[in-house]
């Protein structure tokens, strides 16, 4: 390794599926002159040495040695990007590590609207972009078009183009000369103080929280006594190294540099992303800029279906929240569901892993409420307060107004559904703020969005209006005062707090319709009739009834079968333990998420 | 009971308790002259050259079988088929029963015939060999429902099966109905129902269509075929029991009536948890606290049974707890109810039990406990196996049980 050899940092921004990771894999082959064999045995010999040293490899950041056309060995950081993420704060925090960026767009399906986000946020950090053509190889692949797309959309010159089949390999020698050839080199002053940014972490059983850094100027030292700026913690830098993908031990990283940092500290959240590492006995006078406490921007109530698993969905939530930073949650206690959390989530597709992960990982049977969102209530006093779900939402009385986060919308679209988009953003309380045509094929429509409306199923039906053809990204956009009323539901006539929901005035009349509609299908028929309402304070807006079960018995003589009589029973009963309680009516888990598909006509 | 002389009605209590120390014999006979597309029992079609070798293994199997310690109080003929055996085979199995197992003098002798094979000849010869009930497979009085049902038989030869039954001299004539068909409606069920009555029946059966998993009516169903309506089903089941109680047939379980003195000993015997032989290919028995089974394939069960072999392929011991409430879900079928006993305190005593009673489902009384609204049947007894041991060292319920063959 050569360490004084120039160094280029550079992450790829790619769309799910426009083979970002074997593009990935392709370099290193080809860098470290490794086959893919030898790629995986390399990454045994990792987990041995995982087993040895206690450390996780997660290649979020690998050093490749490279020698160019010119003769001279080039050191190649390839930064990855979170592979799912609601908001791009989190890709902006890659991206400040590096000085270029690989967009990489699949050739056939052309430019998506999150890698158009993370494109433009490249551009404004001041990144050099290389825009690539992946699956030039395959026969729907059409480069010149979506060579043209990317030329209207960031201005690049179609000749700059790149042509790779990340597959078969081709192109890829053209790439990597293009990274030490466009991509300017890191600047920063060793002399001065130190000052890294940590642009990602995790944790590790052993190692505890293994940061990932990039070094702006100074350096860091194994032993170094080390100052987080935003966190205000004092630790000492046990080891600092590289990964090659192996975690290899440095004596230190200087300007330019990025690689893996251990402290021994084990709880994630105090070293956050974003944060500046700086030396304690010679600190910088200002941290990097762009630190932002994670904020979570969706809220969801999360019980267990049966309540003597409180105690093991604390501990799940608890370890979760080791290894994401993001993860918020307080204990909360429905009537209808006894006890659980409140948690918070980035986004909704926070809140889906996390979901899955307790009940996969942590084998919890749960009950997710419908997701909320944060409202800001102004009370008659002048004051105001943050309002995360719907049961604390002062009456109209105690009220003066509601304000709603609202999202900056981003979506493309072929242009023939371009009515229908606009169409289902209007549904949802969209205001056009803007819209281009980046071919006379595609068209980016830009709009400012309530969350909640997001929040409500949005994703799937613009999927399937334009046949899964569109694509969508959004970011937080302040707040709007909006007329929002709580929509609450009465089962057996006793309120439930889990269905309830805050909605636009407007909108409330459909939404109680199709939800106690909606109910009535999911609710199976007790022994008594179930009058279900959605009622506005105490005015009843809608109305269904589920009707009282009358045949529940299999009359028929089984000739002295006895056993298969009470198996089938005791099979029956299993499938009830699915149902939680609620007053004196059996709910399933699944009626509780329908208040998400209300919408969906 | 009674202290006239005159015999207890069909639901009185002490007839339905006394019967838990009464024995039973079950005897399969798998034989159809064509499988109804609904029905899920151990049956063939078209194997009648089996008969001989079938009666022969029933035979062989009966004489291999320790008796039960007192005679037998009731043999039951259920199929299948049993009207497609000659009657001199049903002839040969009873004497082998009389022989091996004693049958007491007044023991119910019961035989479930179709219409279509209900001739003079066979109904004297099954009289004149000990049979003394015949439940009868009419089904239906309805053209339409027999076709849609796969019946063999005419509306007017289930009439006519009755009305020779009646003239053979049985003591004990039963009807089996079936309600619910979805070309059924529901002024033709009470016509149904009311021709059954109409010729004086002593007994009867009303069954619920049920679909049953791996039956043609189950795979046309899952293709989009109408399927039996509960909410249509619980209204011919209340207008079968008003107007066969109005007839003097007394609901004495869940589907069946009679008339004072013709309840069916051989299932009040199985649902007051007394003991049963079971002979036969899928034949179940209860003997000595074990629930057990033969094989159910006609040509496995002949091939064991000729080669000295058992034809039991399962069975299933329950610890004292599972017994427990064994014994009171099977008792709640019964109009009479069961005595409360541990299971019943234990029901009582849990939220769901005390929801049965305020939705006027479940009903104690007079140390037993009843099922009101037998149409929620089930959802007593799954409450019942849901209960917990009231002591732990009791059990849990659960049960060991062998693996049982593929159905054939």
């Amino acid at each position: 390794m050569n360490a004084s050899a120039p160094i280029r940092n550079f992450s790829i921004i790619a769309h799910i599926d426009h083979g970002k990771s074997t593009l990935a894999d392709r370099l290193l082959e080809r860098v470290g002159a490794l086959s893919a064999r030898e790629m995986r045995d390399q990454v045994l010999d990792s987990m041995d040495l995982e087993r040895e040293r206690g450390i996780t490899i997660k290649a979020q950041a690998v050093r490749l040695t490279y020698r160019a056309a010119d003769g001279r060995d080039y050191l190649l950081n390839l930064i990855d990007t979170p592979g799912h993420v609601d908001f791009s704060y989190e890709v902006s925090r890659s991206l400040a590590a590096c000085e270029g960026a690989v967009l990489l767009v699949d050739a056939a399906q052309g430019v998506e609207a999150q890698t158009l986000a993370n494109a433009y946020l490249a551009v404004e950090s001041g990144l050099e972009i290389i825009p690539v053509l992946n699956k030039t190889d395959l026969p729907a692949a059409e480069p010149d078009r979506v060579a043209g797309e990317l030329a209207s959309v960031l201005g690049v010159d179609p000749t700059e183009v790149i042509r790779v089949s990340a597959k078969t390999g081709a192109g890829v020698d053209d790439l990597l000369e293009a990274i030490v050839h466009r991509l300017p080199p890191p600047v920063g002053d060793p002399e001065a103080p130190l000052r890294a940014l940590v642009f990602d972490s995790y944790y590790d059983t052993y190692r505890g929280v293994v940061c990932y850094l990039r070094v702006r100027d100074g350096r860091i030292s194994t032993g170094d006594r080390l100052r987080f700026m935003a966190a205000a913690e004092t630790l000492d830098a046990d080891e600092a190294g590289v990964l090659t993908p192996k975690a290899v031990p440095v004596a230190s990283l200087g300007p330019g540099e990025v690689g893996y940092l251990i402290t021994g500290v084990k709880e994630i959240d105090r070293l956050r992303v974003g944060d500046t590492v700086t030396r304690a006995d010679r600190p910088a006078e200002a941290p990097l800029p762009g630190y932002r406490e994670p904020k979570p921007m969706v809220f969801s109530g999360l019980f267990p279906t049966d309540g003597d698993d409180f105690e093991r969905l604390r501990e799940a939530l608890e370890k979760l929240r080791l290894n994401d930073a993001a993860l918020v949650y307080e204990p909360e206690t429905s009537r209808a569901l006894g006890f659980g959390f409140r948690c918070g989530f980035l986004g909704l597709l926070h809140m889906e892993i996390v979901r899955e992960r307790l009940e996969r990982e942590y084998d919890l049977d749960l009950v997710t409420t419908a997701p909320s969102v944060a409202f800001r209530v102004v009370l008659p006093n002048g004051s105001e307060r943050e309002v995360r779900s719907p049961q604390d939402l002062p009456d109209e009385a105690g009220r003066l107004e509601i304000h709603e986060p609202i999202l900056r919308v981003m979506v493309i679209t072929p242009a023939d559904y371009t009515g229908t988009v606009m169409e289902l953003l209007q549904q949802h309380r969209g205001e056009m703020s803007g819209m281009q045509y980046l071919t006379p094929e595609r068209v980016e429509l830009d709009y400012r969005v309530p969350l909640a409306e997001i929040v409500f199923g949005f994703f799937d039906q613009l999927k399937s209006r334009t046949r899964g053809y569109a694509s969508l990204d959004y970011e937080p956009d302040g707040y709007r005062r909006s007329d929002l009323v709580r929509v609450d539901l009465l089962l057996n006539s006793v309120t439930v707090d889990a269905f309830s929901a805050i909605v636009h005035r407007d909108k409330a009349y459909h939404y109680g319709k199709r939800l106690t509609e909606k109910l009535r299908e999911v609710i199976p028929r007790q022994l008594f009739d179930v009058p279900i309402q959605a009622a506005i304070g105490s005015r009843v807006i809608a109305r269904e009834t589920v009707k009282a079960r009358r045949k529940d018995v299999i009359a028929k003589c089984y000739g002295g079968d006895v056993t298969r009589k009470r198996k089938l029973l005791e099979r029956q009963k299993e499938g009830k333990r699915r149902l939680k309680m609620v007053g004196r009516v059996e709910v399933p888990q699944e009626a509780f998420i329908s208040v998400l598909q209300v919408d969906d006509d | 009971m009674t202290t006239d002389g005159a015999p207890p009605p069909a639901d009185d209590p002490g007839l339905s308790d006394a019967a838990a120390g009464m024995v039973a014999a079950y005897v399969h006979v798998p034989f159809c002259r064509r499988v109804c597309p609904y029905c899920d029992f151990a049956v063939v079609a078209g194997r009648e050259e089996l008969a001989a070798r079938y009666v022969d293994a029933l035979v062989a199997e009966i004489e291999a079988t320790p008796p039960l310690d007192r005679p037998l109080d009731a043999v039951a003929f259920g199929g299948g088929t049993p009207s497609r055996l000659p009657a001199a085979a049903v002839s040969r199995v009873l004497e082998a029963l009389r022989a091996v197992h004693r049958v007491a003098p007044d023991a119910e002798v019961s035989l479930e015939a179709n219409p279509e094979d209900w001739t003079p000849s066979l109904a004297g010869a099954l009289a004149d060999a000990g049979v003394d009930r015949v439940s009868l497979g009419v089904q239906s009085f309805d053209a339409g429902v027999l076709e849609w049902l796969g019946r063999a038989h005419t509306p007017e030869q289930g009439a006519a099966a009755v009305a020779e039954a009646r003239r053979a001299g049985f003591r004990s004539v039963s009807v089996d109905l079936i309600f619910g068909s979805p070309v059924e409606s529901h002024a033709s069920w009470q016509q149904s129902v009311a021709a059954a009555i109409g010729l004086e029946i002593d007994h009867l059966s009303c069954y619920a269509l049920t679909v049953e998993p791996g039956t043609p009516l189950s795979r046309s169903v899952r293709a989009g075929a109408p399927s039996p309506d509960p909410d249509a089903q619980a209204d011919r089941y209340e207008a079968a029991w008003e107007a066969a109680g109005a007839a003097g047939l007394q609901r004495y379980e869940t589907s069946n009536a009679a008339r004072p003195g013709h309840a069916c000993v051989y299932n009040l015997v199985t649902w007051a948890g007394g003991e049963y032989q079971g002979f036969g290919n899928g034949a179940h028995r209860h003997v000595g606290g074990i629930r057990s089974w033969n094989v159910r394939r006609v040509d496995r069960y002949l091939e064991r049974v000729e080669t000295g072999g058992r034809a039991t392929s399962g069975e299933e011991r329950l610890d004292a707890w599972g017994r427990e409430q064994e014994r009171l879900v099977l008792g709640l079928r019964r109009a009479s109810g069961a005595v409360i006993g541990e299971a019943g305190s234990a029901l009582l005593d849990s939220p769901e039990g005390a929801r049965l009673v305020a939705a006027g489902v479940l009903a104690a009384g007079g140390g037993r406990l009843r099922v009101a609204r037998p149409l929620l049947g089930d959802a007593v007894a799954r409450a019942v196996l849901g209960l917990d041991p009231p002591d732990p060292s009791a059990g849990d319920g659960t049960l060991r049980a062998e693996p049982r063959e593929p159905a054939g």
